[in-house]
């Protein structure tokens, strides 16, 4: 099929005349505080010219010392440090832990948790895309995308709000559940909202996918092969964008992800182009999701959303007040959770790739081992081998590309 | 076919011994030496093409101190695996697979940064999350969750400040101002 658009190709050779500079190896030093790179990473760069012959990305800025913390503090607890790790995404990271914690427990989540659980990871999934659309644009000058997605995002996030409780850093979701069911009120403005949300998301596309200078400064930069992108542990769009097709949710379904109807969009070429296709797809793909846990929500209204097991999950606070036996758990869960002896790791596909907790417990209430897997970690890595011989000015492109958060990358 | 029927053909006259994790995922216990040339051959005749992550367990005071965990995704089967050896406390140190899996490059690094263990073959193996000149190794049991302070690079901040000169000549003390 004959091609009408001309594919901007760089050519690495042409500036072996023309650049005074060339030849001369310059170090630069990019970051921690540039705003390009979302957040607190610096890039080492050696600078040939305007080429980078050689791009180490340094980490660590952020640390927080988590999964150390969480030895400290006990199962329990450590639930409201997971929102701050990949903090556009809290309610993904909450659910993320507590399936661990479940499989380490052998907890069974209601149906209807599960559901409430489904609706909440995707409608995070579209906040957190909609801050890899507004930041890489806005980074590379189309400012107004940004307040178009954000203003997308605060409507998510008032919806969040009257959901969970909570805007931000939500910690809804607890071992065997979530912890409150809600009304259908919110339901039906969620779906009101998902409603106009498609029809934004086409605008978002019919301004940026036409757009010469987004095409540009996105086709084939940053290009990595499908072989490639295994070898180096990518992950979650950045993977599927390099045509590989791997979605945890349809390859190991949990939380009844093989109920729900959806695609899993990939690329063909594995730049910076594909990997933005693939995450305004991904958005469509959300919604729908959201809109199949709605109808499902209705279905099974009055169900229960919470496993009934008193050696993990709090009873209810009437029957505290009323009950002797409720209140010794409520206080044994509150002191001293205590999980099963042994290990369990569960991944599931988060906004940046495979995001998993590996947990190794001695029987008591404070952990071993809590080893937190994060996407974006992975995806940092594979910086050099994206931004290897490329043009300096590709760095905004393909770190927007890469979409990760330092506050998950460095924990 | 299973995970484990895989797996022992791939591995087929080496010498491990299997269990089940609490999630239902298979889990092989190696020799320290083995690591290498079991991941090979998870790579190439069982189909597990990518590495999830690289971690460690401090098992102190138990001996040996350490387990070192790789686990791997086999996307085809879309099954994982988990390869796990003890190694020594007092000299901690195992092969790399960088060679094999180049994606295990920061897990490696943090395992060094976490808890001191190094990877033979790794070139660039340097602290990935603490500072270069960090004297202590975070995860380990015997480090306080307080954190050990004053440590160097505390000190060597702390003495350039009291040795920084004065400038006695700032423009708002200058009669020329």
């Amino acid at each position: 099929m004959a091609s009408t658009t001309k594919v901007f190709e760089y050519n690495r050779g042409s500036l072996e005349g023309d650049d005074p500079l060339h030849g001369e190896l310059m170090e630069l030093n990019m970051g921690p505080q540039h705003p390009a790179t979302h957040g607190v990473l610096r890039l080492r760069v050696m600078l040939d010219g305007e080429t980078m012959r050689e791009v180490e990305p340094d980490v660590g800025y952020l640390h927080r010392g988590k999964e150390k913390t969480c030895e400290s503090l006990g199962w329990r607890k450590f639930f409201v440090h997971t929102d701050r790790l990949d903090y556009v995404q809290p309610l993904l990271n909450n659910c993320a832990y507590a399936f661990s914690l479940e499989k380490l427990a052998g907890l069974e989540v209601p149906e209807r948790g599960q559901i409430i659980r489904v609706l909440l990871m995707e409608l995070s999934r579209i906040g957190a895309h909609l801050i890899y659309l507004g930041t890489t644009a806005i980074d590379l000058g189309a400012v107004t995308m940004f307040f178009f997605t954000f203003k997308e995002r605060e409507t998510l996030y008032t919806l969040l709000d009257a959901y969970t409780g909570h805007r931000m850093n939500n910690t809804y979701i607890r071992i065997g559940g979530v912890y409150a069911d809600v009304e259908d009120e919110v339901g039906r403005e969620i779906g009101k909202w998902l409603e106009h949300f498609l029809t934004a998301v086409d605008e978002f596309e019919s301004m940026l996918s036409g757009n010469r200078i987004w095409y540009d400064r996105n086709r084939d930069i940053g290009v990595i092969s499908k072989e490639l992108a295994l070898a180096w542990s990518l992950n979650g769009p950045n993977l599927r964008g390099s045509g590989f097709d791997f979605d945890l949710r349809k390859q190991m379904p949990y939380s009844g992800y093989e109920r729900y109807e959806f695609e899993v969009p990939v690329g063909t070429r594995g730049d910076c182009f594909d990997r933005y296709l693939v995450r305004v797809e991904e958005m469509r793909q959300s919604a729908k999701i959201c809109r199949q846990a709605l109808d499902l929500l209705q279905k099974t209204k009055g169900g229960e959303f919470l496993a009934d097991d008193r050696r993990f999950v709090l009873p209810p606070k009437d029957k505290v007040k009323s009950s002797m036996e409720e209140l010794i758990h409520q206080f044994k869960i509150v002191t001293d959770m205590a999980l099963p002896q042994g290990e369990a790791y569960h991944g599931v596909e988060s906004s940046k790739g495979e995001l998993g907790f590996f947990v190794v417990s001695d029987g008591t209430s404070h952990p071993v081992r809590c080893h937190i897997r994060a996407p974006g970690l992975m995806n940092v890595q594979a910086i050099p081998v994206l931004m290897k011989d490329r043009l300096f000015s590709d760095t905004v492109s393909i770190i927007g590309s890469l979409d990760f958060v330092m506050g998950e990358v460095d924990r | 076919m299973s995970t484990l029927e895989r797996v022992q053909a791939a591995l087929a006259g080496r010498e491990f011994t299997s269990s089940v994790s609490r999630e239902g995922t298979l889990v092989l216990e190696v020799e320290p030496a083995a690591v290498w040339e079991t991941v090979r051959r998870l790579r190439d005749m069982a189909g597990f093409d990518t590495n999830t992550f690289v971690t460690a367990i401090d098992r102190f005071p138990a001996e040996p101190r350490f387990e070192l965990v790789w686990q791997f995704l086999s996307s085809a089967h879309a099954d994982r695996v988990r390869v796990r050896a003890r190694i020594d406390g007092t000299n901690p140190h195992v092969r790399t697979i960088i060679d094999l899996f180049p994606g295990t490059a920061f897990s490696e690094r943090e395992c060094w940064d976490m808890f001191g263990i190094r990877f033979d073959g790794h070139a660039g193996l340097k602290r990935l999350l603490m500072p270069q000149a960090y004297e202590h190794f975070p995860l380990r049991k015997d480090f306080p969750h307080q954190g050990i302070e004053p440590d160097r690079l505390y000190r060597e901040w702390d003495r350039a400040r009291r040795e920084r000169p004065v400038n006695r000549d700032l423009p708002h003390t200058s009669e020329k101002h």
